[in-house]
């Protein structure tokens, strides 16, 4: 889509139509406290190589590969691109973020879309998807609202090892509809402590985040059998969508929602979006469910065809009834997500989760060895939360100077965990860049 | 859609303004919806049923009717507790459409005040009220 500004000429044209005189007679409704009085402060215009070099300058500032060694994941993770996925998305077919407008008549979006939801559904172990939400913490957010709606209460127990961006994503979305979170501890070993669940009354979920904020995985046999004890749905989240290529699936485990973010499967980091909402659950409860949902069918043919379905939930037609307000999706996002999925196939994407584990077990070793401590017991997938030698957290900028950043300070989000740092390991860390890691910290 | 005259309105129920009938039987009264009701919503593909033994009072909301482009709440008549539901919707919602009065009825409910069935319409008052939106 093309951005075609207006010019002096459209906009006086514009303005003789609804016959008034200028921009500000125009706004004249508007309360002269709800108007800003001045233009933004904003720099004025630069040509194209001065925008260029500021963007280089900008550029330089910035701590990334290849130059640098990111240990960074807490929510965006460095993947494996293929090229395969970078070549079809420059199919201009496929090219645009949005749904269209007049959806059956692009069945191919369709189809990308209906092979989506399979391919998500499949990998969680649910039996239905949707089309997609914008991002992890919006998808938990709608995943909340739907238990409620499922269950018909209002209580809701969240593990505070959930990304604390999620939470409160899912605050600001569920406090104002009258729900009620009640935030569950953690334990020594990292994963979420569910005792305070049984004095609750009816909740309508109990959430969690597996592999959780601190790359724990969840034991979520324990967390299903409490949820369901209490009548209440049993959520999962993820920040990590490719731990599901080694994990037990949540679904096989008796989750009723499980949704999270998908920028693991192909979607650039992009200095932190857009990233890609998953929304799984189960075939008794799409009624429920937020979001766009394409359907197979035959037409009157009796000729293969893809529709929009399940449409009566949404906001266009169900109005103040609907099950959310979403009325969109991240195709394209989507789109990557299915592209890199299919490219690597069942085979490869636990091939790729291996890698993960296997390094990051690597490293966790050989910390450990190097006299660091790490945290805590509870096993990971390609994360974990470790403190330096000695509890040097200045170890951290002398890293930092060496081209390596070594993870994600703890202390703004947990300030109890104040010298700790999580660190991730994906398959892009060669042998040789751990074996550094590990020789300048014991150095 | 049909003209007025061409519905099928039996003299035998009683009807609410939402366009729900009920029907007195061996104590219970049994609820769908109406004719006009019907035919407004088109061909309905799914029904919402509530649990047997839920209570409501009238007016409620006790279950949602869908139809091709459209969802309409379904409002209790009377109040009351329900005591079964037609489980044939969940197969065949169509019976809504094909058969409103007797194959399509909705829920049986065991009614806690029936004066509120008096003071539903007739089937002349309903009459009334459909030209009321023509």
């Amino acid at each position: 889509m093309r951005y075609l500004p207006h010019t002096d000429d459209d906009i006086a044209a514009m303005l003789d139509a609804v016959g008034v005189k200028s921009l500000e007679d125009l706004f004249e409704t508007v309360p002269l406290d709800c108007r800003r009085t001045r233009d933004p402060d904003l720099p004025g215009p630069l040509t194209e190589w001065e925008l260029t070099d500021r963007i280089a300058v900008s550029a330089e500032n910035t701590a990334g590969p290849p130059d640098y060694k990111v240990y960074l994941g807490a929510g965006s993770y460095e993947h494996v691109r293929p090229a395969s996925v970078s070549y079809l998305l420059n199919r201009s077919e496929f090219s645009t973020a949005y749904t269209p407008y007049q959806p059956e008549i692009s069945q191919g979006t369709l189809q990308a879309m209906y092979e989506y939801q399979t391919l998500t559904a499949r990998l969680l172990g649910m039996e239905a998807a949707n089309a997609s939400l914008y991002d992890g913490a919006s998808a938990l957010a709608e995943a909340v609202l739907m238990a409620g709606r499922v269950t018909k209460r209002t209580s809701v127990a969240i593990s505070g090892v959930v990304h604390p961006f999620y939470r409160q994503v899912v605050k600001t979305y569920v406090q104002s509809a009258g729900y009620k979170l009640t935030e569950l501890p953690y334990t020594e070993d990292g994963r979420t402590d569910l005792s305070p669940v049984d004095n609750m009354d009816e909740p309508a979920a109990v959430v969690v985040q597996s592999p959780n904020f601190f790359g724990c995985i969840e034991d979520l046999s324990e967390v299903e059998q409490k949820a369901h004890e209490l009548g209440a749905l049993f959520v999962t989240a993820f920040t990590e969508a490719l731990a599901y290529g080694l994990l037990k699936s949540p679904g096989s485990l008796g989750a009723d929602i499980v949704c999270g973010e998908g920028q693991s499967l192909g979607i650039p980091r992009s200095f932190g979006g857009p990233g890609l909402g998953i929304f799984t659950t189960l075939t008794k409860y799409v009624r429920r469910m937020p979001g766009r949902v394409v359907g197979k069918t035959r037409d009157l043919d009796g000729k293969q065809g893809f529709v929009l379905t399940l449409a009566t939930r949404e906001q266009h037609i169900r109005r103040e009834k609907a099950t959310s307000n979403i009325c969109t999706n991240n195709s394209l996002c989507a789109l990557t997500a299915a592209m890199f999925l299919a490219s690597l196939g069942g085979t490869g994407i636990r091939e790729l989760a291996r890698l993960n584990y296997d390094k990051c077990e690597y490293l966790k070793r050989e910390l450990r060895e190097a006299g660091c401590t790490i945290s805590f017991a509870g096993p990971t997938f390609n994360e974990f939360v470790v403190r330096f030698p000695k509890n040097d957290a200045s170890m951290y900028d002398r890293l930092l100077a060496k081209g390596i950043v070594a993870g994600l300070p703890l202390a703004r989000y947990f300030p109890e965990l104040e010298g700790c740092f999580l660190v991730c390991v994906t398959e892009i860390k060669s042998k040789a860049d751990l074996d550094v890691l590990v020789r300048e910290i014991a150095s | 859609m049909k003209k007025i005259k061409e519905l099928n309105l039996p003299g035998s129920v009683r009807y609410a303004e939402d366009h729900e009938w009920a029907k007195l039987g061996n104590g219970t009264v049994v609820v769908g919806i109406s004719d006009y009701a019907q035919d407004q919503l088109g061909d309905i593909t799914y029904v919402e049923l509530p649990a047997v033994g839920d209570s409501f009072e009238q007016g409620d909301e006790f279950g949602t009717l869908e139809s091709v482009k459209a969802v309409s709440e379904l409002f209790m008549p009377v109040g009351g507790d329900i005591v079964a539901v037609n489980e044939d919707l969940g197969e065949s919602p169509g019976l809504i459409n094909e058969d409103p009065y007797v194959g399509g009825w909705i829920v049986e409910i065991q009614p806690s005040d029936l004066k509120e069935l008096d003071a539903l319409m007739d089937v002349d008052g309903y009459v009334e009220m459909l030209r009321g939106f023509e």
